[in-house]
């Protein structure tokens, strides 16, 4: 993108510097100069929202590592010297375990409005699947992270979520067993999952690196979803994106500071106060509500099919439900992007979202009826949204006119207003 | 004229981004500290800066060792003996002078309270050994006299007194 | 169109609010076996403007020392945190004194044991699990450290969303109060029936209990009416000397010992999320001056 390079080095040293490691010339491209569409409304500001979130859980987590103690005998303890001895550790810790729910709220939203607006279409598919995997990676970190406090939650979340494994014909015990490092979830666990829950997060953030430079290449899409034409529907992304950005961070910022302050425990459980015992099965296993969607539909899967039992066939439809949103980028080929110029799109999108939260809800709910139907329902629904519906509406829908240009559409709204 | 009321709008219009930058300063500062804060001794560690030790069961003669702040601490019950050995030396003789006074509380001079560690290379001294009635040093042979202060060999300084003082006649505080 | 979008998002929300509504009314009754809804009490400590009452602490750790202490470990509390500020705040030398009526292990002693001081964590009453469950009929009583924030109310549709705004905290302690006021000598007639439809039958050394899961539970009542003696002169002046009363301070008391930085976390919210809105104010007209030539 160094066409859109405007930097000239202003003294020997900088042209030194250049000629060797030219970081200020990409910071000023990439950082700066970068032309971002001047219509993005404030959905787009997840994405920076997210890098902050990120931010704020590697640090957080680097402090909480220094005084925790990763042994069965010992983790319990130690996350509650953190909350009652260490300088400002009831903050810190809060701000951790509910920055992994904040993450997730911020997460979804950026999803949902890549879903809503088309951003997965190309030339964006790689941009798209990128930030799939940050979400089966965050995924992934948050649920090892989950375990570390060693509550009777942690210890009976990684149970049944290793037990996932088990499903697998022939070979899933074994891995079942490489993967806990025993018969089950004990002190080789946690240390381990201490370990890959530190990792983790610096290879979402290379992977955030990829995610952005994806991002760079085609540039940003936009509310309208036509490309950009020229100068005059672009502004640079500093001070314009940045000033907005960090005014969206800002805002975010209060409803999670209410919760690390006023509630910290509220998203929790309580049963995560009482250390891990093998020997006692919490009444009521829920995971935490951003995993929900997901253990529903896992848990929907209550029957066989054909030679597949249920647990494998729960666990086939919530890989499909993750699969799904790979290859979203070739189930949807209508040629429109943004959602609002779909008239029917736009209402099974809307039943997608509240299928969505509905999936949420049911994920904590016992399995009782009505709830087992209401789950199997509001799963078939998930899928017949990606397999069915983006396809056939592809054909059989007609969009409302484009207009021309991002400029155009925005003095449109202007005289609309 | 006009040039001033140009710069009162100029100054006008900058101030509320001057005033934005300095209370997200503010901001990222009061965010810094705690973060820093964190790696200070914590409250159990505190709690044990300061420690009380009843004395009274060290007989004449003898002494114990015991921990402050995670350091080895000497307290010796001196004999009268070795206290006119400490108090007779001219200040002159030491490597590193200081009367056995400025080393114990007035009143108690039977008490000799030091932190147990050789101030040459930190090795725990023997007691009751080397040349001067004092300690020895097995790892690199300072001899050190019965008030702790440094006689001979590669040690630099005498054997450090820690802040104390005696709540009672048998009740020392340390630290 | 912009607008238009946004309006979508705001039906969307409504419609699933809608949804989740339906769905909660749908709900069967599951709740009866659990045993009624402990009520709600009005904490000190409760909302976001709450703090302990130092001196409701103070009568609630006599409580805990003279009657829960004797079957109930807390060994997460130690001896300093009583005079930490936002606790009971007894002063240094109360608590020395009072750390020195007990033992604790040290192995550089002579004896192997030695007075405790203020660093020491609070001695347990037995010294394995195995010990405490040999002395308690088999069941083993929970430690206190965390126990109000292991113990919550599953607070029914719409309540718990409402729950977030309110930052209700004190699901513990209400659960605990109705607990130790929810004995009964005898089952009561109303009490469910098994599964299988025979009336309750409550084991052997257990006793029946409103609000404990399942409703048998191995601890007898463990305070009646006057069964301690508040101080008169100093944080018992007309406080009653009732069930009601002590279990409310041993409530409040274990909350703190769950939450002992409750206050100044609050405290300390308030100025974040007052500067917090503030600078969001700031940052607002910075990004609108900035934007105003800009048609978007």
């Amino acid at each position: 993108m160094s066409e859109h390079s405007t930097y000239v080095p202003g003294s020997a040293v900088e042209k030194w510097l250049d000629d060797r490691l030219p970081v200020v010339r990409f910071a000023k491209e990439h950082l700066m100069d970068f032309p971002t569409p001047k219509n993005l409304n404030y959905w787009w500001t997840f994405g920076a929202i997210l890098v902050m979130c990120l931010g704020v859980q590697i640090v957080t987590g680097i402090i909480l590592a220094m005084h925790y103690a990763p042994n069965v005998a010992l983790a319990f303890d130690s996350v509650e010297h953190i909350r009652r001895d260490i300088n400002g550790g009831r903050v810190i810790q809060a701000t951790h375990a509910v920055g992994a729910s904040m993450f997730f709220v911020a997460l979804y939203i950026h999803m949902f409005r890549g879903l809503f607006y088309g951003s997965y279409k190309a030339p964006r598919e790689i941009l798209w699947i990128l930030g799939v995997v940050i979400f089966l990676l965050t995924t992934a970190t948050a649920f090892m992270g989950y375990i570390l406090p060693w509550g009777q939650m942690s210890f009976w979340g990684a149970t049944v979520i290793s037990n996932i494994f088990s499903a697998i014909p022939i070979v899933g015990d074994s891995i079942k067993q490489l993967v806990l490092g025993g018969f089950a979830v004990g002190n080789p666990t946690l240390n381990r999952f201490f370990s890959l829950h530190y990792l983790l997060p610096f290879i979402i953030a290379a992977v955030v690196g990829l995610h952005i430079w994806a991002l760079h290449v085609p540039g940003n899409n936009n509310p309208v979803g036509v490309d950009v034409k020229d100068s005059r529907d672009t502004v640079p992304f500093h001070p314009y994106y940045t000033m907005k950005d960090l005014f969206a961070m800002v805002v975010f910022m209060i409803p999670f500071a209410w919760f690390v302050f006023f509630a910290p425990d509220i998203l929790g459980h309580p049963d995560n106060y009482i250390m891990a015992n093998s020997q006692v099965t919490p009444a009521h296993i829920v995971p935490e509500w951003y995993l929900l969607p997901f253990y529903t539909i896992l848990r929907a899967i209550d029957f066989n099919v054909l030679f597949i039992n249920s647990k494998l066939g729960g666990v086939i439809a919530m890989g499909g439900a993750m699969l799904c949103l790979l290859i979203v980028p070739w189930l949807d080929t209508s040629k429109v992007r943004a959602g609002t110029f779909r008239p029917m799109f736009k209402w099974f999108y809307g039943l997608f979202v509240i299928n969505f939260i509905a999936l949420m809800y049911l994920g904590a709910q016992e399995a009782a009826e009505p709830y087992t139907t209401l789950a199997k329902v509001c799963t078939a629904y998930y899928f017949i949204y990606f397999l069915v519906i983006l396809p056939v509406l592809s054909r059989i829908e007609t969009p409302k006119p484009l207009p021309t240009s991002i400029s155009e559409s925005v003095l449109g709204n202007k005289a609309h207003a | 004229m006009s040039t001033q009321a140009e710069h009162t709008t100029t100054n006008r219009r900058d101030f509320l981004f001057v005033a934005t930058g300095a209370v997200g300063a503010v901001g990222a500062a009061a965010v810094v500290w705690p973060l820093i804060n964190q790696l200070n001794p914590d409250a159990s560690t505190l709690a044990l800066a300061s420690i009380q030790y009843d004395v009274s069961p060290i007989a004449e003669g003898q002494s114990v060792t015991i921990t402050w702040r995670g350091l080895p601490v000497f307290v010796r019950h001196r004999t009268p003996k070795e206290i006119e050995e400490a108090r007779a030396v001219p200040l002159s003789d030491l490597k590193d002078p200081a009367t056995d006074e400025s080393r114990v509380k007035e009143g108690h001079e039977q008490w000799l309270i030091m932190i147990a560690n050789c101030t040459h290379l930190g090795c725990i001294p023997t007691g009751q050994a080397g040349d001067f009635d004092g300690w020895f040093c097995p790892c690199h042979g300072s001899h050190y006299d019965s008030s702790g202060r440094i006689r001979k060999g590669p040690a630099p300084a005498n054997l450090v007194v820690p802040p104390y003082e005696f709540l009672s006649d048998t009740l020392v505080q340390i630290g | 169109m912009i607008g238009s979008v946004k309006m979508n998002m705001h039906k969307l929300i409504i419609a699933a609010a809608a949804l989740v509504a339906g769905l909660a009314m749908a709900a069967p009754a599951h709740a009866a076996e659990a045993g009624p809804q402990p009520e709600r009490q009005a904490w000190s400590f409760g909302g976001i403007f709450g703090t302990y009452d130092t001196n409701q602490l103070q009568r609630g750790f006599q409580v805990f020392r003279e009657v829960c202490s004797s079957c109930h470990s807390a060994h997460l509390l130690a001896f300093r945190n009583l005079m930490e500020e936002g606790g009971p705040e007894f002063s240094e030398a109360q608590v020395r004194a009072l750390a020195a009526e007990y033992e604790v292990a040290d192995p550089t002693t002579e004896s192997g044991r030695r007075p405790a001081v203020p660093a020491d964590r609070w001695p347990s009453p037995f010294a394995s699990e195995q010990e405490a469950r040999d002395a308690n009929g088999g069941a083993l009583p929970p430690d206190f450290s965390v126990l109000a924030k292991a113990r919550g109310v599953k607070d029914p549709f719409p309540t718990w969303i409402f729950n977030y705004f309110t930052a209700y905290q004190e699901g513990g302690p209400d659960y605990i109060h109705a607990l130790l006021n929810g004995y009964h000598e005898e089952v009561p007639e109303d009490a469910p029936h098994n599964s299988d439809g025979t009336p309750f039958q409550l084991p052997e050394g257990k006793h029946y209990n409103d609000y404990f899961p399942g409703h048998a539970i191995g601890m007898a009542p463990p305070l009646a009416d006057g069964s301690v003696d508040y101080a008169e002169a100093e944080n018992g002046a007309g406080v009653p000397e009732t069930l009601e009363q002590y279990s409310s301070d041993v409530s409040a008391y274990m909350m703190w010992l769950a939450e002992p930085h409750l206050v100044s976390r609050k405290q300390t919210g308030f100025v974040v999320l007052i500067f917090l809105v503030l600078f969001a104010g700031l940052m607002w007209g910075t990004k609108r001056k900035l934007w105003a030539g800009i048609e978007h």
